[in-house]
């Protein structure tokens, strides 16, 4: 049964002072092996019905709650958070009147370890969003999900689809097997530049290796709350690797991994690179410079400073009102309010460019 | 914070006041000054197998961070500092009461745990031997095989009733992270003796030193060694370990301090969040961190912006936790009249060269 039949179509908008809402993550999910079989090729069905999903195990911390989504996402139809389109639309884009959000499809392709199977289901899973989200719904737009430990599968799937207006964005989760600054990737980045499309960085993934540079913790509180470790390391590649370099019109998005940590790491790397720049000859200027250029950051989930001063100071320091994009991360459990998630006493100015126009500007949505 | 003054700003007012140097680098030159402290069965195999010591590189001998420029004489590179350079360079140029000596031997390296214990018993002996004993102001950190923590607790407890020493040393890169009960016992002997446990930058367990695989080069390593800073913390807070031992002090030694005031807000987020997954953990984060934790201050991983600095430091919410270092003889600073940040207030200025150290270790 379709949900639309099970609640009335939600009335009382909840206005955010007037403020348009662009959301930077929204989470899809395929709801089940039969939907996703409609876009599978035979081969790869059977591949699936045999073999399923195989990726780098050892790697998996139960969440604190089922699929880490909100008790109420889960949709009356029955089906899972975040996989029932007429219900994402009543709990999130009517309820809150979002003007655009970026879907964010978690599903595991890039982390597949038989890589052509992972191209496969990249190719399954972006043609599943293009005709069961973007197609029906205006509002949405989608990242295009890769198999992106493969640059020239990836740089593929880019091809086929990049063109398509829905997609706006090429998805990598934090957690590759190798930093981002590699040469393996390379390819990615030229595809996505060919297709003006930016890279985005999501939390999530399994490399292979530990969580931390300090072996396998024990807790989902050290891999929710221990991302930013891992965003942190791709930074540090990108910059110091010289990415931004070779790739000057390359436009990289954080996605869910906060940014309180970033002004200490540009403090960081700036002082680095004035003792070690030999190694790195690439760069032509400090890495902070290349990171205020090219790199943009969600707000969700926030580093919450203990007193409101903070909060300023961390702006002041961070500098990067141009590129700082609301987020909501619909359906998950940490989930950020467009009502509540920036403290008061940001200028209105600052206020609506965090919350829609430098998504808009970012990724061209009108 | 107030306004500066000229005189807060006058980069010598510092340098006539007393201060503990929190790390000082003492290099095992060669497994050569170990061998008269090994026994004949370890001598010979070392010998025979031609083992020049742990798989460990947290200093490339040539790097411009390894040795300042200053400080490396003629023929002077890693290693080769002895106790003549350290005083001429360091204990006699600044009014030292005591010197902490951080050797970053990485035993844990070792895969034979037998053979890290005995390294590490040669090592501690030669610190003795070679620096401790040579200078009343300096003071020792025990090197452990921290990987075994039933050996490392002999190894503690050979030298926790030494005065001389006050520390024991591990590297941020660990097998495991260090909240795990597996190193209870280290914790035990660490507590016993009133010793402070010192996690230092560097160490080689053998995977990748980022979430996402082995980056390319050394400056990359060195930039993302406080995210290894980071983790650790996260993991003895949630595991229990402060906990588990109420007057655990723990030292984080040459991993910047300002990514600390982020990692506090989010780890409190976090606990409210998810502290139903560990209910024994019944203070927010941050509390535990501003009562069990110190950062040394070099290097410092701050703007070049005065205020900002002042700011990042101001949302430590305590003027105890930094603790002054050097970091010598590795490249922090060109002078070292330039080893203490400018604009802190006098008092700030005691505090981290002086008493926040005093109050922490056992001296």
């Amino acid at each position: 049964m379709k949900s639309s039949t099970l609640f009335k179509k939600n009335k009382n908008k909840l206005k955010t002072q007037n403020q348009k809402i662009i959301d930077c993550d929204i989470h899809n999910f395929i709801p089940s092996n039969e939907t996703l079989y409609k876009y599978l090729p035979q081969r790869w069905r059977e591949h699936h019905q045999m073999f399923g999903l195989r990726g780098h195990l050892g790697s998996f911390y139960p969440r604190a709650l089922m699929n880490a989504a909100r008790h109420d996402s889960w949709p009356p139809s029955g089906l899972p958070a975040g996989s029932d389109l007429d219900f994402m639309k009543y709990q999130l884009l009517d309820l809150y009147d979002i003007e655009f959000g970026v879907l964010n499809c978690l599903f595991g392709v890039g982390g597949q370890l038989n890589l052509e199977y992972g191209a496969a289901l990249a190719r399954a899973i972006n043609d599943w969003q293009i005709a069961e989200w973007l197609d029906p719904e205006p509002r949405l737009r989608a990242s295009l999900v890769i198999p992106y430990e493969d640059a020239e599968l990836a740089a593929e799937e880019i091809d086929r689809v990049g063109s398509h207006p829905g997609f706006v964005q090429v998805l990598f989760l934090v957690r590759t097997r190798e930093p981002l600054g590699r040469r393996k990737y390379h390819g990615i980045y030229e595809a996505a530049i060919k297709h003006n499309l930016p890279v985005g960085i999501h939390f999530g993934g399994a490399g292979g290796g530990p969580l931390t540079g300090a072996g396998w913790p024990s807790y989902y509180i050290e891999d929710h709350g221990g991302m930013p470790q891992a965003f942190q390391s791709q930074v540090i590649s990108l910059v110091f690797e010289g990415i931004f370099e070779k790739f000057p019109l390359l436009k990289v998005v954080l996605i869910e991994g906060g940014f309180g940590w970033m002004p200490s790491l540009m403090w960081r790397l700036d002082n680095c690179w004035k003792k070690l720049s030999q190694e790195v000859p690439a760069l032509k200027s400090s890495p902070s410079s290349y990171i205020r250029k090219h790199i943009w950051m969600s707000t969700q989930p926030m580093e919450e400073p203990s007193k409101p001063v903070y909060f300023k100071q961390l702006l002041e320091h961070l500098d990067a009102s141009d590129r700082l994009m609301f987020a909501t991360d619909y359906p998950h459990w940490d989930f950020d309010s467009p009502q509540a998630a920036l403290p008061a006493g940001l200028d209105d100015e600052t206020r609506k460019k965090i919350m829609s126009e430098n998504a808009r500007t970012l990724y061209d949505l009108n | 914070m107030a306004p500066l003054s000229d005189n807060d700003l006058n980069d010598l007012f510092w340098i006539n006041q007393n201060v503990i140097d929190c790390d000082i680098h003492n290099e095992v030159p060669n497994i050569e000054v170990l061998k008269p402290y090994l026994s004949d069965h370890w001598r010979s195999y070392i010998e025979e197998s031609a083992f020049r010591g742990p798989d460990s590189d947290d200093y490339p001998e040539g790097a411009p961070t390894s040795v300042a420029l200053s400080f490396r004489k003629t023929g002077s590179v890693k290693g080769n500092l002895d106790i003549g350079e350290l005083r001429e360079g360091l204990l006699d140029k600044l009014k030292i009461e005591f010197g902490i000596l951080n050797c970053a031997y990485r035993v844990q390296a070792v895969h034979d745990e037998q053979l890290a214990l005995t390294l590490s018993s040669a090592v501690n002996q030669w610190q003795v031997d070679t620096w401790l004993s040579r200078d009343t102001r300096l003071r020792g950190s025990i090197v452990i095989p921290s990987q075994n923590p039933m050996l490392a607790v002999k190894e503690i407890d050979r030298w926790g009733h030494d005065s001389r020493f006050v520390q024991v040393i591990m590297p941020v890169r660990s097998l495991i992270p260090y909240g795990s009960r597996k190193y209870d016992p280290i914790y035990e002997a660490v507590v016993r003796h009133g010793l402070v446990l010192g996690i230092q930058f560097g160490g080689s367990p053998g995977h990748p030193s980022t979430p996402s695989g082995w980056l390319s080069t050394y400056a990359e390593e060195f930039a993302s060694m406080s995210q290894v800073f980071q983790s650790q913390v996260m993991s003895l807070i949630v595991e229990g370990a402060f906990d588990r031992f109420p007057t655990l002090k723990v030292s984080l030694i040459e991993g910047g301090f300002t990514w600390m005031p982020p990692l506090m807000w989010r780890l409190d987020k976090e606990w409210k969040g998810l502290r139903r997954n560990i209910p024994w953990v019944k203070k927010p984060p941050s509390e535990y961190i501003r009562k069990h934790i110190r950062l040394t201050l070099q290097p410092i991983d701050g703007p070049g912006n005065i205020q900002q600095f002042l700011e990042v430091i101001g949302q430590l919410d305590s003027e105890e936790m930094l603790m002054f270092s050097t970091d010598y003889p590795h490249w922090q600073f060109d002078r070292i009249e330039e080893a203490f940040p400018l604009g802190l207030s006098r008092e700030v200025t005691t505090k981290i060269l002086l008493k926040n150290a005093q109050s922490f270790y056992r001296f």
